[in-house]
């Protein structure tokens, strides 16, 4: 029978998230369509992942080397040609993650199968494949088919699925050979770890976040008074770490850290689905914007349409007002 | 060292209302205005100072059509020694995979030891253009790259994962670099840059010149057709608080000591 293909990310021992999500997805298409589920990991001494994931699939294909300890987009690239090939999936899942971005476009040249990219929806369309993706900062959506194929393969946004539950079942594991004939060029020599930071805003219980609305370093104290007001901690969009206006420690988002704070008020930050990835858990959410538009509005508790330089100000007055009269 | 950048012009669309056109698959672009996609901006950048350390030359190259030569001539301004249009109106509608092949055309009779994109960019987001233009020549690649060491022959590059964490990898030369953001301080272009760049020229290029033909390119040679382009829906309506600053500070308070967070 016709499957659906998940690859399973791993790092460090343990199973990705946006794997499970892919299942589900895997999971609620194979359902409408009279397909299998099958799953692939690739790792070293891999088979506790082979057990786990056969809670979620029909199927664990499972590619067992040490040159597969860590990820690498060429080995990748290269075992999953072959896989592609013999086992025609009608659909191959990946992460939109780092490790996805890496290896899907060259896997959709060698297979010669068309790709969608951080896709947010995606449904067979007889033998092409409808998908849904935003454009534009998150400020428009795109619904597009890839062109009919034996085989398509689409990366799927983090965060966009909820992740599925153990069945009852738990379906077969099969061993694959790993191909002899590779020969990698590209070699993975480690981790960097992040730089500790001076506190972990991650513990925080209130964060004020600023984004690019700030437009200057010097408008920071701004931002930084409102948080020291409410005794909480300054946290940011990834622009102001490209800029180098505050330390790589203070970034939310997937690249920086994930917060969940009691609250998280959010200035001239327009949300970029990596930055609502890392705050979306927050208790309440505020987000202060000029731009009626900006995605993040849609994550938000309130909202106030406006110039952040004059609420954050009229904000901290009233916070300092308030804990003075208290 | 060779090295050849793509570079891509984008509109700005931050504190932009964007409207859906006529047809009903794009945006409106009259009154948007246009810079230099971002992650670009990073990949120029390190391509210069790679330059500047080791000697070579840096080659700047964009597909579109009237009026994104800007985006070279920037190049040319902050010091790149060429540049590449490749102009067509064949190439109009390409997606990630028929621009990869538009460039892949241009690049490929080129001398280059690294070829540069910018991780993605920030229009249509696909993050697939360098590496399936990486796949397309045949080279060692990686994306979303934070840190570039030049060796003898090899690279050792940093890749941004998730949460903080890098990894390090290395890889032979030639290469394809997919350039994240925050890896250098792009410079400002100055008055002295642009005076030059003005007497340099551009070579522009279309379908014929790159040996393509109009099945190749464009809407025709694309993996993806677009269908429509729509605001999308919002999934949650914030309670939206209007009146003066003192006003929203007021009711903003308010919530806070009910929740007990003062």
């Amino acid at each position: 029978m016709a499957e659906i293909l998940v690859l399973a990310e791993h790092r460090r021992g343990a199973l990705r998230d946006v794997t499970y999500e892919l299942l589900a997805k895997g999971r609620e298409i194979t359902d409408s369509g009279g397909l299998e589920l099958s799953t692939i990991v690739l790792g070293s001494g891999c088979s506790g992942f082979a057990g786990e994931l056969s809670n979620h699939a029909d199927r664990v294909l499972v590619v067992d080397h040490p040159d597969l300890a860590e990820f690498n987009a060429e080995a990748y690239s290269k075992v999953l040609v072959g896989v592609i090939a013999e086992r025609k999936p009608r659909l191959t899942l990946i992460g939109h993650t780092s490790c996805g971005v890496d290896l899907a476009p060259a896997l959709a040249i060698k297979s010669g199968l068309p790709l969608a990219t951080d896709c947010i929806d995606l449904s067979l369309d007889g033998g092409g494949l409808a998908v849904t993706r935003q454009v534009y900062g998150g400020k428009m959506n795109v619904e597009g088919v890839l062109r009919e194929a034996e085989g398509h393969i689409a990366t799927v946004r983090p965060a966009t699925f909820e992740p599925g539950e153990p069945r009852g079942e738990p379906g077969e594991v099969v061993s694959l050979e790993y191909p002899a004939e590779l020969e990698l060029v590209t070699r993975f020599t480690g981790f960097v770890e992040p730089p500790p930071g001076e506190v972990d805003i991650a513990d925080a219980e209130i964060i004020v976040g600023v984004g690019r609305g700030i437009k200057d370093e010097k408008n920071i104290p701004v931002v930084r008074e409102l948080a020291e007001a409410l005794k909480g901690e300054l946290g940011c969009s990834r622009p102001i770490v490209d800029k180098g206006w505050l330390p790589k420690d203070r970034q939310v988002g997937s690249s920086g850290k994930t917060v969940k704070p009691k609250l998280y008020i959010a200035s001239g930050i327009s949300g970029s689905f990596q930055h609502v990835m890392g705050m979306k858990g927050s208790d309440l959410i505020v987000v202060v914007n000029k731009d009626s538009k900006a995605p993040l509005f849609g994550f938000a508790d309130y909202g106030v349409v406006g110039d952040l330089f004059k609420v954050l100000p009229a904000l901290t007055e009233k916070i300092r007002e308030f804990k003075g009269s208290g | 060292m060779e090295i050849v950048v793509c570079v891509k012009q984008v509109p700005a669309t931050a504190e932009v209302d964007l409207v859906v056109d006529d047809s009903g698959r794009g945006i409106e672009s009259q009154g948007l205005v246009q810079e230099m996609n971002e992650w670009d901006e990073y990949a120029i950048e390190e391509a210069l100072l790679i330059k500047e350390r080791l000697g070579g030359t840096v080659t700047a190259i964009t597909m579109g059509g009237e009026g994104v030569d800007a985006v070279l001539r920037r190049c040319l301004a902050k010091g790149a020694d060429n540049a590449i249009w490749l102009k067509d109106e064949a190439f109009e509608g390409s997606d990630a995979y028929a621009t990869a092949k538009v460039l892949h055309a241009a690049i490929r009779g080129l001398e280059y030891d690294l070829v540069f994109t910018g991780a993605q960019s920030g229009d249509d987001n696909y993050s697939a253009v360098g590496g399936i233009l990486a796949e397309l020549l045949g080279l060692a690649h990686a994306q979303m790259v934070k840190k570039v060491e030049v060796g003898e022959g090899t690279l050792v590059v940093n890749r941004e994962l998730e949460g903080g964490l890098e990894e390090t990898l290395e890889l032979p030369m030639p290469a394809l670099l997919a350039i994240q953001t925050g890896l250098n301080e792009p410079r400002y272009v100055s008055i002295m840059g642009i005076r030059k760049a003005r007497k340099k020229e551009i070579t522009v290029k279309g379908l014929g010149d790159l040996g393509l033909t109009g099945g190749e390119v464009g809407e025709a040679g694309s993996w993806m057709k677009v269908q429509r382009v729509y605001a999308p829906p919002v999934e949650k309506e914030p309670e939206i608080l209007t009146g003066s600053p003192e006003e929203v500070a007021g009711r903003l308070v308010e919530v806070f000591r009910s929740r007990g967070l003062i």
